[in-house]
């Protein structure tokens, strides 16, 4: 479920059932079948619906057509049926030539199956692996081969506070755990919700279950599990994660409503500009997303973000993130213009009107060296500190839902959206995963 | 559903009917010599075969196999179907359709049925409220979800507003042990409209010489309801029953949106799961399992129904039929 923008993730859920039907039917563009003509082949190229992005993509996928590599044209989708209608596209005739995805396990599973072709050859011809950031670009790396190029902007999850709140309390955003345990009394004790937690969706609650996960084991514990290496979901750290979890439930952390608050109805980011809840741990379109509905609340300035805070003892490195990497472009074995596919991912983000394009739109591309682009754009002080974030991460954990395999990560957001309701124990949790 | 005709009859008069039926010289002979051909029927049953047929076979051969959604479905032969007995999701995603059900029924058939007779009556203002009380059947179910879920939010939804009314610090959608009494709540409010359009219409359908005449005998209006009404509906409750059975049984789109199954697994009722397993999970043929399971139960519940009701009786009751 992560990835993209959320709020049109509830329609098109909605929607979806509707949508297979239709993608049935087939009801391809102008695919890739067209034969060689002049410079090159025709290439189809699939995305994500997302209203600023998407005139972004098409001005790119136009410049390439323009060029004498061949011909390009973008087809976009909804989140859910996008994901549905690409697993049955991929290996038919009616497959992209190149397609949006999210790296990792999402990845993986279509690798696997031996529907994507290998680019490391031209990520290295053209140095895309010096152009890039490596923690980013790693998400898209399988075996030490490379699957998929990155398009879009970088979308760590961070912790959000409200400035004014913590002034009144006379604290601190904290650094460390056991602060953050402090701050969640602080701020109970004042009648205000310590977290905001929009537990209605439960990719919310996974970003805490992945940051504890990665603070308390590091980065080597999410490897073994998405390998699928026998006992891995037994490691000490997921029964150690899983339980600060209900620690932090138990202690009023998320207060009393979280489990009927929602995100893309703007709950959860509502309650943090109203002051009624201190914190709130939400990836990096938080910022857009607060610009968008609470601006004065931006304005003011008292919208304050931190990392997520170290864990003492842990073995994952304080400065590692989770979330987005960002979103790939990755070309399709069955492609029959997979030249011009390659050519095409090749030159997508390094494109540098491309890149100028995502800046002015907001977006932090994973582009090595854009920091002083990104200081002369509108709200520079934000997208640099995304970007140092990110470019200063040893390790970026995908979103664990897009990490695992499909079947997997549907257990997992429904195994722990009940331990935070507190229906299962961390055992049973580990237990129910392990079997 | 019941003519004027057939309400002037006593009940259980069927078999007059069925003899009627068999009467020779018929009540229709221009027809006769001109019976239909059978091809008349081959359209609609090339659209059932394309449209019904098909797609089921599909997914009985479906649930045989083992498919993520790329490539060719690896048959995995009854792999599906034991983990299906297996599956404590299934059995616990069943009793909350079954509980659904029956709780929807339960409260939808007496409300529908009151405001249906309540509104069949003569008066001018009831024309008003009736098209007030039907103004849900105009929304669409994903514009009442996001509509209830916004109302019942615990921080800015209308609970809050008068928490000390209802006890304080109510949040139902976000109580486990609540969250099927709001969904049942919110498909109330959706389709109790639609019942009591089938109770209106079949409340008009009664004669008013029965009236008049159970008034002559001092007959109260509680009486007149539970003599004359009542058994003058049995019909339309049989045929609004069903529709809700076999409604709930297959409702998707609005525990979808309003609570996503949620939560935890308080309100992933059994459609809710297929959906689950075979577009969150992409286990194609688990998923088709479930459906063909779904399937059986839904047709078994009609032909029960059916059968225990009498239901199919019902076209004897027609005059000339």
């Amino acid at each position: 479920m992560t990835g993209g923008p959320r709020k049109r993730l509830l329609l098109a859920t909605g929607s979806a059932a509707l949508a297979v039907a239709l993608a049935a039917c087939g009801s391809s563009g102008p695919a890739g079948a067209g034969g060689g003509e002049g410079g090159g082949d025709a290439i189809q190229v699939w995305a994500l619906q997302d209203t600023v992005l998407n005139p972004i993509e098409q001005s790119s996928v136009e410049r390439f057509s323009e060029g004498d590599g061949g011909d390009a044209s973008l087809e976009t989708f909804g989140n859910d049926p996008y994901k549905q209608r690409l697993r049955v596209a991929l290996g038919s005739p009616n497959a992209p030539d190149v397609f949006f995805n999210w790296g990792g396990g999402n990845l993986k599973e279509y690798v696997d199956a031996g529907q994507v072709a290998d680019l490391t050859a031209t990520v290295e011809e053209e140095g895309l692996d010096e152009a890039f950031i490596p923690s980013v670009l790693e998400a898209a790396q399988l075996d030490g081969k490379y699957y998929g190029v990155p398009m879009r902007g970088v979308q760590p999850v961070a912790l959000y506070y409200n400035k004014a709140v913590f002034e009144e309390a006379g604290v601190q955003p904290p650094e460390t755990y056991e602060e953050l345990l402090t701050l969640v009394d602080t701020f109970k004790a004042q009648g205000i919700t310590p977290i905001a937690l929009a537990g209605s969706q439960s990719w919310t609650e996974l970003m805490w279950a992945e940051y504890l996960l990665d603070r308390i084991g590091g980065p080597e514990v999410f490897q073994a599990i998405r390998d699928g290496e026998p006992g891995a979901w037994e490691d000490p750290a997921v029964l150690e994660a899983m339980t600060r979890i209900r620690e932090l439930v138990d202690r009023g952390a998320f207060g009393s409503d979280f489990a009927s608050v929602g995100y893309d109805v703007g709950g959860a980011s509502t309650l943090l500009a109203q002051g009624r809840a201190a914190m709130h741990l939400m990836g990096s379109w938080e910022y857009v997303n607060q610009l968008g509905q609470s601006p004065e609340f931006v304005e003011r300035g008292d919208l304050g973000y931190v990392a997520f805070p170290a864990v003492e003892g842990g073995e994952g490195d304080p400065a590692n993130v989770v979330g987005n990497p960002t979103n790939f472009y990755s070309v399709a074995e069955s492609s029959d213009a997979k030249e011009t596919a390659q050519q095409f991912v090749a030159t997508a983000l390094d494109d540098e009107q491309y890149v100028d394009d995502l800046i002015a739109a907001g977006d932090v591309p994973a582009v090595q060296g854009v920091r002083e682009k990104l200081e002369q754009a509108d709200n520079a002080d934000y997208t640099t500190w995304v970007y140092d974030l990110v470019e200063g991460a040893p390790s970026f954990q995908l979103s664990w839902d897009q990490d695992l395999p499909a079947a997997q990560a549907t257990e997992m957001l429904t195994e722990l959206q009940k331990l935070f309701l507190g229906d299962q124990t961390p055992e049973g949790f580990v237990q129910a995963m392990s079997s | 559903m019941a003519s004027t005709t057939s309400a002037l009859r006593r009940p259980g008069s069927g078999a007059t009917d069925r003899s009627r039926r068999g009467r020779p010289g018929g009540r229709r002979p221009a027809l006769q010599g001109h019976q239909p051909s059978a091809w008349y029927a081959v359209p609609a049953f090339g659209f059932f075969a394309a449209f019904a047929l098909l797609p089921m076979l599909l997914v009985v051969y479906l649930s045989f196999t083992d498919w993520g959604g790329f490539g060719t479905p690896a048959v995995s032969g009854a792999g599906n179907w034991s983990r299906l007995v297996e599956d404590p999701e299934v059995r616990a995603s069943l009793l909350r359709t079954l509980a659904l059900t029956v709780l929807s029924w339960a409260v939808q058939t007496p409300i529908a049925l009151l405001i249906g007779v309540w509104a069949a009556g003569p008066q001018r203002n009831r024309a008003v409220l009736s098209s007030l009380f039907f103004l849900p059947l105009l929304l669409s179910t994903a514009a009442i979800a996001l509509l209830w879920q916004a109302l019942l939010d615990p921080n800015f939804g209308v609970l809050r507003t008068l928490p000390e009314l209802l006890g304080g610090g109510l949040n139902p959608l976000g109580d486990a042990s609540l969250a099927i009494y709001a969904v049942v709540f919110v498909l109330t409010w959706q389709y109790v409209p639609f019942h009591t359009l089938l109770y209106q219409s079949a409340a008009r359908g009664i004669p008013a010489s029965l009236y008049e005449a159970a008034t002559i005998d001092g007959a109260g209006r509680v009486q007149q309801f539970l003599t004359i009404t009542l058994p003058q509906l049995r019909y339309t409750v049989i045929t609004s029953s069903i529709l809700m059975l076999v409604g709930s049984l297959t409702t998707f789109d609005t525990v979808l949106i309003l609570t996503n199954g949620g939560p935890g697994t308080a309100t992933r009722i059994a459609p809710l799961y297929m959906y689950t397993t075979g577009f969150s999970g992409f286990e194609f043929g688990y998923a088709s399992a479930i459906a063909v399971l779904l399937l059986v139960l839904g047709a078994i519940l009609s032909l029960v129904v059916t059968r225990a009701t009498g239901f199919r009786d019902m076209s004897s009751q027609q005059e000339g039929a």
